[in-house]
């Protein structure tokens, strides 16, 4: 994983190892105003419902604007009142905990742990057997997320695959969907998440090189020393860059969650995207949901600068 | 290839070139011969305990007495599929889904790639800060936005609209679109191009009759990509979409297991997998490639 040192634009780092480019014309090749043209519609789409959305929400995290009742008639500037009435309710507590019970366990250990040891298990086991297991890890996290949660649905149920299986074993049935239903998503999150972990440890650990361990084994180093003393460092930027993108994408899971318990029962699964969707949709609070989801982003932004600081030194800017 | 510092550590495409297999050590010895059996051991357990709600949907399908639990069809049947053999359970979801996921690949990839080609070819002060942003827009939680989304949809009449629908989908895509096109696009050597000038192509023409042709691969790459994300899309279509005849499969399965989802278990297992068959195919078209690209992703944050 290579990442170059940051130099301004005006100085181009490689001009005396790499040939200058090729000039065109007297303009050469700076962007021009006519040059700029064809980005134009990518920025109005972007502009129009990417960044226009996001403005807004600022704007309507302050206001009372809601579906029906006070507020959708005609929308009032409520100041900070959203964000407090959030800090004063114990669902949205609730759902502050839940989401990060959910993110640790699915994305922060389960599918940074599970990737991480089948990248290396497909270093050693064998061909056929590698092959055959990446296929299904990989064919988990193809599938769309209604179909997954869906499934997982059915496995988690108390008539369904799961206690089939420890039944069989002689183990007593458990009923994870409704006595800790928080668990029955995280474990779905990581059957789904885990192959994004595996195909970017995969890529890491291949770009190693192997005379490394080489000197290491002969320095007497075993196994988990040679793990923990070689490969570990080696892949710390692609553990943080993993840990940030498995922990946003695990932030902002919906369908899954929604389909598996919707959120209950008794909203003990209900994260903040399902706690923002409630009160968004059921209860029709607008101005709430998003402020609350504004609070979500915010969430995503600390843990992503909290990973940065987990990179080596030479790759920050 | 400018020589701005970006475009060094991203590009997938010279990535897409495998990198040299590991070699494979020859004459094993007992220890590590024993590693390679624990490991394969470990990994048939793994797969094993990922593989049940693969292998459940499988056998419920063909299973007219399907339960929820995993089973082995007594009589194998395709009466689930012929009972959702018509338009109105899966043929116009299905259309549907095309229709949105079809739509939004295309204006995303079209202007994704009219985006990327200044961003690669040409030198400007901004380029980084916005390569920068657009890259941390990938990481935006589409939950979080989705109500805006809707609050605005509302005031502007586009509730409900394929169109609105199709344009919201393409656009969020977009960021990481620009991504992985500029970076295959990075890969096309300009001189290639400058050829085509000299004998009097204009910029569009170079772009459409030279560096595509010769960036197909990573073309091919970032719109399947981009397609099989959309189609998974549950929230979008759910959210903006409303009338029934306008819902893609995602939400028409929702709809189907929360309505017949205590009777009809086969039948759901059935239309899950027509649904989920194109992506599968897809991804057997991208084969190694997908995780090129999300190991040159992981090079550009790292």
């Amino acid at each position: 994983m290579s990442t170059s040192a940051p130099v301004a634009e005006h100085d181009p780092p490689s001009s005396a190892t790499r040939p200058t480019p090729p000039r065109r014309g007297r303009l050469g090749n700076r962007l021009t105003a006519g040059r700029a043209v064809p980005m134009v519609p990518a920025f109005l789409l972007l502009a129009g419902f990417m960044l226009g959305p996001i403005v807004y929400s600022v704007y309507l995290a302050f206001t009372d604007k809601a579906i029906r009742g006070e507020g959708a008639e005609q929308t009032e500037f409520v100041g900070f009142s959203n964000f407090t009435d959030a800090f004063a309710d114990a669902d949205f507590w609730n759902s502050v905990v839940l989401t990060v019970i959910f993110t640790v366990i699915s994305a922060l250990l389960g599918q940074n742990i599970m990737g991480m040891l089948l990248a290396l298990l497909i270093e050693r086991a064998h061909r056929v057997i590698t092959f055959t297991v990446t296929a299904i890890v990989i064919a988990a996290w193809i599938l769309p997320e209604v179909v997954a949660g869906y499934l997982l649905y059915t496995f988690f149920s108390p008539d369904g695959s799961l206690n089939a299986i420890i039944t069989a074993i002689g183990l007593p049935p458990q009923q994870l969907l409704f006595s800790a239903p928080i668990f029955a998503v995280s474990f779905a999150n990581i059957w789904r998440g885990t192959a994004f972990s595996m195909l970017v440890y995969s890529a890491a650990l291949s770009s190693v090189p192997s005379d490394v361990y080489e000197s290491a084994a002969l320095d007497g180093a075993g196994p988990l020393r040679r793990f923990t003393s070689v490969t570990l460092p080696l892949l710390r930027p692609a553990i943080a860059t993993n840990l940030m993108l498995t922990t946003l994408q695990t932030l902002s899971v919906f369908g899954l969650i929604f389909i598996m318990t919707g959120g209950g029962p008794a909203r003990q699964s209900q994260t903040l995207p399902l706690y923002t969707y409630e009160q968004a949709f059921s209860y029709g609070q607008l101005g709430y949901g998003t402020a609350v989801a504004l609070l979500l982003l915010l969430i995503g932004a600390v843990a992503s600068m909290a990973y940065l600081r987990l990179l080596p030194e030479e790759d920050k800017r | 290839m400018t020589a701005t510092p970006e475009t060094t550590g991203t590009a997938p495409a010279p990535a897409s070139d495998d990198p040299p297999p590991r070699p494979r050590r020859t004459g094993l010895g007992p220890r590590e011969r024993s590693s390679t059996i624990a490991s394969t051991v470990a990994m048939v357990v793994i797969g094993a305990s990922f593989m049940v709600p693969l292998l459940w949907v499988v056998l419920a399908s063909f299973n007219t007495e399907a339960t929820l639990s995993i089973s082995w069809p007594e009589n194998w049947s395709l009466g689930n599929y012929a009972a959702i053999w018509n338009m109105e359970t899966t043929f116009r979801p299905l259309l549907n889904s095309v229709i949105l996921c079809g739509g939004a690949a295309a204006v995303t990839m079209v202007t994704a790639v009219l985006c990327a080609y200044p961003m690669s070819r040409y030198r400007f002060r901004a380029k980084r800060p916005l390569l920068l942003g657009i890259i941390f827009s990938t990481g935006l939680p589409i939950t979080a936005i989705m109500i805006p989304v809707y609050a605005l949809f509302v005031q502007v009449n586009l509730i409900d609209s394929m169109f609105g629908a199709i344009l919201f989908l393409g656009a969020s895509s977009l960021p990481y679109a620009i991504f992985l096109t500029k970076g295959f696009m990075d890969g096309v050597p300009v001189e290639i191009e400058e050829s085509a000038w000299t004998e009097g192509a204009g910029v569009y023409r170079a772009l459409w009759s030279v560096v595509l042709p010769l960036m197909r691969p990573g073309l091919a790459v970032a719109a399947i990509f981009t397609f099989v994300m959309m189609w998974g899309n549950f929230f979008v279509p759910f959210m903006l979409l409303l009338s029934p005849d306008k819902l893609p499969a995602a939400v028409t399965l929702y709809t189907f297991s929360s309505q017949y989802g205590q009777v009809a278990y086969g039948q759901l297992a059935a239309f899950s997998i027509f649904y989920s068959l194109p992506v599968v195919v897809l991804y057997l078209f991208l084969g190694r490639s997908l995780g090129q690209g999300f190991a040159a992703a992981g090079g550009v944050k790292g």
